[in-house]
This record gives C-alpha cells, structure tokens and sequence, in this order.
C-alpha cells in the first residue's frame, strides 16, 4: 500500500476513530479487562480499553499486569479470536413446527447488525480468513455465517511485542497484518500510524482528514514490527508437512502426550481455525415445535468420532492424534493452507500445557523403529 | 410419574418445583400421582416414570428402592445423591459409629449403613440426571424425550466446552485456581466458571459410563497439574476429588491415590 494511504493519529486523538465508527452506526467491541483477561466487549471510549495492560502468556499460564504506561494496545490478545464474532458459539438455524400431515421449518437467520472490531492481530486475520474459506468460498455458502460476516469490519493491530507463545513468523502469517482488513494501526509512542487495506477504510480514512504521516515513522514503525518477528521464540518446521505427519502415525510420543491429555477440548475452543459443529434440538414439552441449534463441537469430544454404532476415537490418543494430524497435516490437503497460524492459543488455554510446537518436533523425531505405516507410506 | 425420595438434601425435588410455568405444561402432559414434597394426593402405583432423589444409607431404603423399581416402568435417578451416593458417601472412608457417637445423645437409635450407596447399587436404573442439584432444562429435556417415545441421551462432553461456548475467562489458566471442569461432564451450562469460581464436578465425571483405559476423565493428568503447576499438596488433591461424586469410579480411584502421597 502507498505511502499517501497511511495517516497518524495521536492516541489521545483515537476517540474521534471510535466516534467517527458510531456515527456510521457501528457497535464497536474492543479488547476490555474482563476477569483476569482482555475479551471482546462493546465499548465506546479509550477508557473502555485495556490502557497500559500487558499480558504474559506461557503454556498453561495467563496473567495480566498493569504496566502503568499510556499504551493502548499492549495486551496481544485474550482466548477469544475473532472466531465468534461470524462463527457464533451457538446458532439456532432452524424452528421446525408440526402441521397438518408433516412440519414446516422456518430458518431464523440473525439480525443484520454492523459491527467494528478494534484489535484483531495478524493471526487472527489469517484464522477469520480460513474461517471465510470453510464457510463462504465453497460450494456450500453458510448463510448464518454469511449475515455476521457481511458487516464486520475489521480494525488490526500489527503486533510490536511478541509473547513467548507466538510463532507466526514461522507460520508466516504475522505479525504484520497484509490483508483481510479495514484499517491497521501500529502504535509507536504516542502515536498510531493508521493504513486502510479495502475501500470502507479508506473511506474512514479520509473521514478523518488525518496528517500523513512521515517516511521516518513509517520506517520506524515498519522496523518494530520487524523486531517483533525477529524475537519469536517458538516456532513451528513445517517443512516436512503434510507427509511426515502420517507417517509418523505409530509414533510412541503419541502415548506420551495423551497421558497428559485431559480431552477437555480448550484448545478446539480457542483455536481461531476450528470449524467443527454439532446440532442439537430443543423440542418443546407438547412435542410441537423445536428449535435445531449449531454448536460449537470439537474433535475431543465422544460423539465426534462416532460413526454408525461405532465410535471410531474411542481414548485421547486418538483425539489428540486426530486434531493435530487434521491441523498440522491434512488441512493441507484438504484447503491448501495449513490449519494452524501459530496464535499460541491453544497452548496457553491448555490447563496442562501442552504445546504443539513442542509435540510436532518430538513425533517428528526418529523414534528408533520401523513401523509398519511409515514403511508403506514412503512407497 | 411419581418422585420418591431417599437420603437427600430435598434440592433436586425443588429443580423440579423450580420449573415454573414449564411445571404446569408438565402437569397437562403427563398425571403427577405421588409427590409428597409437591401435594399431599398420594396415588399408588405403578407408574410410567420414577424420579428417584437420594442415596441408600438404612437397609429400610435398601428394601423400599425395590418396590419403587417393581412399580415403575423407567426408572430415573436425579441428582448426585442417586446417581453417585453423593456428599454422604463420604462416610464411605470413615467410621459411622463414631460419628453417631458424637453427634447424637442416644446413638442406640440411629439405625444407619455404613456406607451411602447410588440407586444403580442396588436395582437396575434406567436413566441418570447428574448434578448437584439437577439441571431442570435437562430434567425436563429428558421427560419431553420419554413422552415422544425418544431414548434420552445427554451429552457427556466437558464442563469446558460450554465455558468457552459462554465466554468464560478459564479460571485454571488466568488466576491459578483448580478447577475439576475439564474432567466433569457438561450439563450446568459452567455456572460456576461464570461466577469466577472453579467447577467442583458435581455433575459427576466426562463420559461416565464410557470408561476405559485411555479414555477420559483423565483424572491423573488434572491431579498432577493442580499439585505440580497450582502447587496443592496432596490433602488438597484428594479434597478436590472427594466431594459430591467423590464415590464415582474415577474420581475415587484419583483420591485414593493421592492419599497414598499424604
Ligand atoms: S493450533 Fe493453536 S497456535 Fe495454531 S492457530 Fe490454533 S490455537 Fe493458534
Ligand atoms: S491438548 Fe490441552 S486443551 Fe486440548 S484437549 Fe488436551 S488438555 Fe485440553
Ligand atoms: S474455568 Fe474450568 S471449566 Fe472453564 S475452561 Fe477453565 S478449566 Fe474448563
Ligand atoms: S460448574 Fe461444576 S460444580 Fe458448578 S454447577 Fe457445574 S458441574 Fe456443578
């Protein structure tokens, strides 16, 4: 994007971003302090925001810390992705009514509603646009998904700290948003260097008749984002993807990490990738009418894995062999993009910490025999 | 339907007064004959659907359970009381003549097992509705499939899944305290997590009759993280265990190994 796109905005000055936004009848949800962690929450001041937080993050371990500076933005991001905001936790798609020698189903499509993100980060941009993919750009378009959608604009942050749990420099998704956004900002000091990236943004852009802002802090901002790459601590080898995955199939480290695995399914949960749904109905008491809901579902659970009077992941070894071999693996083959762009949610918001940046390598790793499956898979 | 009760707390009998106005659709939908909590009209026998609150703790009940379950076409427990023995089993680990002793002035009169076993211990049980007390959208989810002629099936995922689904801060990863949610079975809708507290599994452990070397609750996994992650020493791990389902197969099996450890 050119030079002359990009505005600046004194922090203090944000305000009239958020009111501009609320003019054009936007619901903003911004990162709010909510119970020891940021979450998305409908704001409408600066002071909504989590002024001078950062976050920690290590495997199993969320803390938040007030630093007591002015920064905006210095918490990188809670357990929420932007995955609800399209994808929602629970959906009723459908209430279905007894008549005259059948039913009738009537779909209840939510309520068209424009809402403005403030603080979506690179990863999160790369799972929403994996989430469009599954649920927009294939044969079958998900009109429920389609409705939140349409409406959301989408305000990014390019990420100048990195947290010990972040690798998507080497998932090659971040930390500085590219596409699949309105607006970006990348705060530096006291100032927010703003960049539209689709038409609505410019828009807004030159709603607010900002100064451009300088080659020098440009530069600099773009040289701090730079550094934030550079620090990542972890990161994910994906070179050898999908093939070694399979063939790592009777690898022994499986057992190892379900003996630590609780199944308990947090990591699907916060992941900003994971699609996987069920349906439930809610039938009334007169058996008259019911309400068929969509859910979030997960491959940890019981009845995921349940075929035709069989459940084919019976213990956590299977599950966790499944997630991660559908994530890391065949997400390649079946979407052409790896399934995973290394948040570091899952790791965190794992309550025993298990880390895939950490199990990859190790079932990866020769496990001094030769089995069956990876003899044939070579072939 | 009729509701018996036996050694209970009477809070699972209140979910089902606690319906409100889906009590009264419930009552055009199916003949309530023997309440005792509810309404003194008292019908005999049989019925279609016993819901049956409370654990065994006299040979009295022990006998009484046996005619509810001869006069009953599908037999329901609710509550963890029925389903786990409950909070009273925890006589199940300790001495009940001594207790009577202390407690009670004239001891010669309580006539009481030692030991507070579930409904399934002693006549074959039908369904199970967990929790502590129950959940009255399952209890009544549950009648709704019996009159339509459908087998009731609850999910038996984890607490977690509903906490995240509800937008909880997990309470384990964000303030450090031990929470059972991800080794008990959903179905409270995480009300607990949502008040900022942890999950204590009174709706009994994930997946519970699916048992089996490898499948969930990973009880083990949970207990080492609250002792070598959330520092509890292993009084504490066992505490946590043996609560309301402490008697359940899994979470018995994870205390008495942690006693071990005292
Ligand atoms: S697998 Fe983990 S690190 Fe990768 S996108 Fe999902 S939550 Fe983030
Ligand atoms: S990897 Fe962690 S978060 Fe995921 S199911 Fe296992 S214990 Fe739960
Ligand atoms: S608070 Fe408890 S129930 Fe909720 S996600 Fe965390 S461990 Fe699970
Ligand atoms: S969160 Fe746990 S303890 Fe609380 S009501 Fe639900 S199952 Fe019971």
């Amino acid at each position: 994007m050119a030079p002359e796109t990009r505005g600046i905005l004194p922090l203090a000055d944000l305000q009239r971003l958020l009111d501009t936004l609320h003019i054009r009848g936007y619901r903003i949800a911004g990162p709010t302090v909510r119970d020891g962690a940021v979450m998305w929450e409908t704001i409408s001041q600066i002071s909504d925001l989590p002024i001078g937080w950062r976050d920690h993050q290590e495997p199993g371990r969320y803390r938040l810390e007030q630093t007591g500076s002015a920064e905006i933005f210095g918490v990188v991001h809670g357990p929420q992705s932007l995955k609800p905001f399209a994808f929602a936790p629970r959906e009723p798609l459908l209430q279905i009514k007894r008549a005259q020698g059948g039913f009738s189903a009537h779909p209840e499509l939510p309520e068209p509603e424009k809402v403005a993100v403030i603080g979506a980060r690179a990863c999160d941009l790369a799972g929403l646009a994996i989430q469009d993919q599954i649920f927009l750009n294939s044969s079958y378009q998900d009109p429920y998904y389609a409705v939140r959608r349409e409406e959301l604009f989408v305000i990014a942050v390019n990420c100048t700290r990195a947290l010990p749990t972040c690798f998507c420099a080497s998932m090659d998704t971040g930390p500085r948003a590219k596409n699949g956004f309105d607006l970006a900002l990348t705060e530096i000091d006291n100032q927010l260097v703003l960049e539209a990236g689709s038409e609505a943004g410019s828009d807004l852009l030159s709603a607010l008749s900002l100064p451009l802002a300088s080659h020098n802090v440009i530069g600099e901002a773009a040289a701090r984002v730079e550094a934030c790459a550079r620090s990542q601590v972890r990161r994910l080898d994906h070179t050898r993807l999908p093939q070694a995955l399979y063939d790592a199939y009777e690898h022994p480290r499986w057992d190892d990490v379900a003996a630590r695995c609780l199944a308990c399914a947090n990591c699907t949960m916060v992941c900003p990738t994971c699609f996987c749904h069920t349906v439930e109905e809610t039938p009334d008491l007169t058996g008259q009418q019911t309400e068929h809901a969509r859910l979030w579902d997960s491959c940890f659970t019981q009845e995921h894995g349940y075929i035709h009077g069989k459940n084919v992941r019976p213990t956590i070894k299977d599950r966790y062999r499944m997630w991660i071999t559908h994530k890391l693996a065949s997400w390649i083959d079946q979407f052409g993009t790896s399934g995973c762009v290394g948040c570091g949610r899952c790791i965190t918001w794992c309550p025993v910490g298990i880390d895939l940046t950490e199990e990859l390598p190790a079932l990866l790793a020769s496990d001094g025999r030769q089995s069956a499956k990876s003899t044939s898979g070579n072939t | 339907m009729g509701v018996f009760k036996f050694a209970s707390c009477d809070g699972c009998q209140l979910s089902i007064l606690n319906l409100e106005d889906d009590l009264l659709a419930l009552g055009q939908a199916l003949d309530i004959a023997y309440f005792p909590e509810a309404s003194s009209r008292m019908e005999a026998g049989p019925y279609d659907i016993a819901l049956v609150e409370g654990s065994i703790t006299t040979a009295e009940d022990a006998h009484r359970i046996r005619s509810v379950r001869e006069q009953a076409i599908v037999l329901m427990t609710i509550g963890a009381c029925a389903t786990a023995g409950g909070i009273q089993a925890l006589r199940n680990w300790a001495d009940v003549e001594s207790f009577k002793q202390v407690v009670y002035p004239s001891p010669q009169y309580i006539q009481s097992l030692s030991t507070s076993t579930p409904i399934s211990g002693h006549v074959r049980v039908d369904f199970e509705l967990w929790g502590c007390p129950i959940d009255k959208g399952q209890l009544l989810r549950i009648i709704t499939d019996l009159l339509a002629g459908v087998r009731p099936r609850l999910s038996a995922d984890s607490v977690c899944i509903e906490c995240k689904r509800r937008g909880n801060v997990c309470v384990m990863v964000a303030k450090g305290i031990p929470c059972l949610g991800p080794v008990t079975r959903t179905g409270c809708g995480a009300i607990c997590p949502s008040m900022g507290r942890d999950c204590y599994g009174c709706f009994g452990p994930t997946e519970g009759a699916r048992t089996g070397p490898g499948m969930p609750p990973n009880t083990a996994s949970l207990a080492h993280q609250f002792h070598q992650g959330l520092q509890l020493i292993p009084i504490e791990v066992v505490r946590r265990f043996r609560g309301i389902n402490g008697d359940t197969e899994s979470f018995k099996r994870e205390s008495e190994s942690w006693e071990k450890k005292m």
